[in-house]
């Protein structure tokens, strides 16, 4: 069986999908970051396939561009959750609701 | 050498700008030296432009100068530019050559007071303000001198507001001054509307294509406004008031030059005046009129020096609104001028007499002072026979001008515009000599022994000087305008700024010849009969309270405003409160109901927020998807 880009492009809907659904219903702020980080991938997964097909570099150098925005984000996200578990020991999202309208 | 003309207002705002940083620190008399040069500064720039604008030819004596583009909006465009035609020029020569003598009198007379330098930061601020009225090349810089010579105004009569009278006086000026400042906003928006521009030099081209309504409500508003700053009927309160303040901005403010800003005004738009239906521009003639009689006759029984000559003032002004009112715009001009001169010298007499009695100014406790106030006295008896209207005297040639232009208004008044001027002309004669048979001759008034001994003593000369300049001014200005062949000068010089809407008289000179020696007879008759009551102490006689009260008008005004008229401002209050300021609130209270009821939203689940960009990606790609398919 050949391995064609629709295999990568369901495996990135897939991801895309499991994300967001973890996004949605958990409470863990850990969990929900690392949730983000897959949906992120998800999308460098369709990036890279679709370089390939379309002989183009330009969608392989989008992805370097995600990585680092990524990492980036990685930094400040996590100590943005170091700090609220020193806070408090056991961390639900829903109690940050200070900001509430 | 029209160029110099910037430095005519900016001198004294220089000065102005200098005190209020260093005027402290300058102190007695040097604030006052430094203010009095930057206003003679700005005379010899005048001097310079009326000899730049005298070598043109005659057409070409309509110079503008333009500084920068001041306001530029749409069809709307403002320069800051200085019109410099004879009628300004002239202006800004008597402004700020009584101005500068003004001020060197003040250093004498202000002399000790606690806030010296203060004054002559007003008085200069009022010098640059009036300039620039005088000297803007539209409708929006004129206002803003106008403006700014109210506010000058204003500080200067309550200059001693530690007295509550003095400040309330002032308040009174500046309230009154803003009914006529609104018909001066109002006529300036319709200026605009009906030719889309308000310079002056458009004005003057365009004012035939304005329609004859249109026009005589552009004047009406703009003599509502007249009538505000030049202390007419129905505006008039306000100067017998503002007597409160020092003597000295009596006689610049309220007496030679502020006060006759409406009048330049009505001058400066001639071509709107000539467009206006005749019952309007008769109208300004019949308020003339009215105000010059009623205030002469409240001038009889005034008993405080300076009353008497503010509402001579308001009396003089009357004479003025009469020639422009039957377009005798050069008479109006001269007699300004010869009124500024003799007006203000009186004014400074007054304010030397009130200085040497320890600021006494009941004339009933006067009397008798001429041999001690030797220079003070002579100089206040040449403004007299000036005022007067005593050949040949500045005051006489003036007046008998206007009255010539009344005799041949029949379109306007028939001969009755004459009588009151000539009845007028009576009476100013009678009360100036009352005044100075009450102040200067007769027995001395006043306690010479015991403790409250009042020693009378001539001014410094700073003082006197000042006084004899303005006593030959007054008594040789009358040769500016000769009713003889080729010696209109000043008609001549006015010419190109009235574009040929100045009335051109065709009198005979038999008739005046008739006319003068009416005048003068009127006048001699007047003095004899104001020394027979007076010399021999008929006071009461002839002064009865209705005269004293004015006509009992201002009192009026309070008790109308204070009463019924009080419901109507209740009213508008209401008005205000509820509808103008319920619909600014209400903009308000709609942006927090929408605020308050969006709200719930933001319930701070950061589950909700992206369950919102779910379903949001989604509604987007299933539209695009559906485009894609249908």
């Amino acid at each position: 069986m050949e391995v064609t880009e629709t295999w990568y492009l369901l495996l990135s809907a897939a991801l895309f999908t499991i994300g967001m659904i973890g996004f949605l219903i958990r409470r863990n702020p850990l969990i929900m970051f690392m949730c983000v980080e897959l949906m992120l991938n998800a999308v460098n997964i369709s990036f890279v396939a679709f370089s390939d097909v379309l002989d183009d570099l330009s969608g392989q150098s989008a992805v370097f561009f995600v990585l680092v925005v990524a990492a980036a984000e990685v930094v400040i996200g996590l100590s943005l959750v170091v700090m609220l578990y020193r806070r408090k020991s056991k961390v639900s999202v829903d109690d940050l609701a200070e900001l509430r309208g | 050498m029209l160029e110099l003309s910037w430095l005519i207002p900016a001198s004294p705002l220089l000065g102005f700008v200098l005190l209020v940083v260093f005027g402290k620190r300058l102190g007695e008399p040097v604030a006052g030296w430094v203010a009095t040069i930057f206003s003679f500064i700005s005379f010899i720039a005048t001097v310079f432009v009326f000899f730049g604008l005298k070598s043109l030819p005659t057409e070409e004596r309509f110079h503008i100068e333009k500084l920068f583009n001041w306001i530029d909006s749409g069809s709307f465009s403002v320069d800051a530019g200085l019109l410099v035609d004879p009628l300004s020029v002239t202006m800004c020569l008597f402004v700020t050559g009584v101005g500068t003598l003004i001020h060197l009198y003040s250093i004498g007379y202000m002399h000790g007071d606690a806030n010296f330098s203060k004054f002559f930061v007003y008085l200069n601020l009022f010098i640059a303000s009036m300039l620039l009225l005088v000297l803007g090349d539209n409708l929006l810089i004129t206002f803003l001198g106008w403006e700014g010579v109210g506010a000058c105004s204003y500080l200067l009569i309550s200059f001693w507001f530690e007295d509550k009278d003095n400040a309330s006086a002032g308040k009174k000026a500046f309230v009154t001054n803003r009914v006529g400042d609104f018909g001066f906003m109002i006529a300036t928006f319709l200026v605009f509307t009906s030719i889309g521009s308000i310079n002056y030099d458009d004005i003057a081209a365009d004012a035939s294509t304005i329609s004859g309504v249109t026009a005589t409500a552009i004047v009406m508003l703009f003599v509502l406004a007249a009538t505000g700053k030049s202390a007419q009927l129905p505006l008039f309160v306000w100067l017998p008031d503002a007597m409160a303040g020092p003597t000295p901005v009596s006689a610049l403010i309220h007496a030679a030059t502020m006060v006759t800003s409406g009048v330049f005004l009505l001058i400066r738009l001639n071509p709107l005046l000539a467009e206006a239906d005749l019952w309007a521009t008769g109208m300004i003639s019949w308020i003339g009129a009215i105000t010059a009689f009623v205030a002469a006759t409240a001038a009889v029984s005034q008993n405080d020096i300076k009353k008497v000559l503010a509402y001579s003032t308001v009396s003089q002004l009357g004479y003025l609104f009469m020639a422009v009112g039957v377009g005798g715009y050069v008479a109006a001009i001269f007699h300004m001028i010869t009124h500024a001169f003799f007006k203000a010298l009186l004014f400074l007499g007054a304010g030397s007499v009130i200085h040497g009695m320890h600021h006494e100014q009941d004339m009933r406790k006067m009397g008798g002072l001429r041999p001690l106030m030797p220079i003070t006295g002579f100089t206040f008896i040449i403004g007299w026979l000036a005022i007067a209207g005593v050949p040949p005297f500045s005051g006489f040639w003036s007046k008998d001008e206007i009255l010539l232009y009344l005799w041949n208004a029949d379109a306007v008044g028939g001969k009755y515009l004459w009588v009151i001027g000539l009845v007028t002309a009576l009476l100013t004669a009678f009360y100036m000599t009352r005044q100075v048979l009450m102040t200067f001759f007769g027995e001395q008034n006043f306690e010479t022994t015991g403790d409250h001994a009042v020693k009378p003593h001539e001014s410094p000369k700073l003082m006197t000087i000042p006084l004899m300049i303005l006593s030959g001014l007054a008594v040789v200005a009358g040769l500016l305008n000769l009713p003889l062949k080729n010696m209109h000068y000043l008609a001549d010089w006015i010419e190109p700024s009235l574009f040929g809407n100045e009335v051109h008289l065709d009198t005979p000179n038999s008739t005046k010849w008739i006319l003068a020696l009416v005048a003068i007879a009127v006048g001699l008759t007047a003095i004899a009969l104001a020394g027979s009551v007076y010399y021999k102490k008929r006071f009461n006689k002839v002064e009865p309270q209705f005269f004293a009260d004015a006509w009992s008008i201002d009192s009026s005004y309070a008790r109308f405003f204070g009463g019924p008229g009080r419901l109507v401002f209740d009213a508008l209050s209401w008005f205000d409160r509820t509808v103008i300021d319920g619909l600014v609130k209400g903009v308000g209270k709609v942006s927090v109901v929408a605020g308050q009821s969006l709200r719930p939203l933001q319930t701070g689940y950061i589950r909700s927020y992206g369950l919102s960009i779910v379903i949001g990606t989604l509604a987007v790609a299933g539209w695009f998807i559906w485009r894609l398919f249908s």
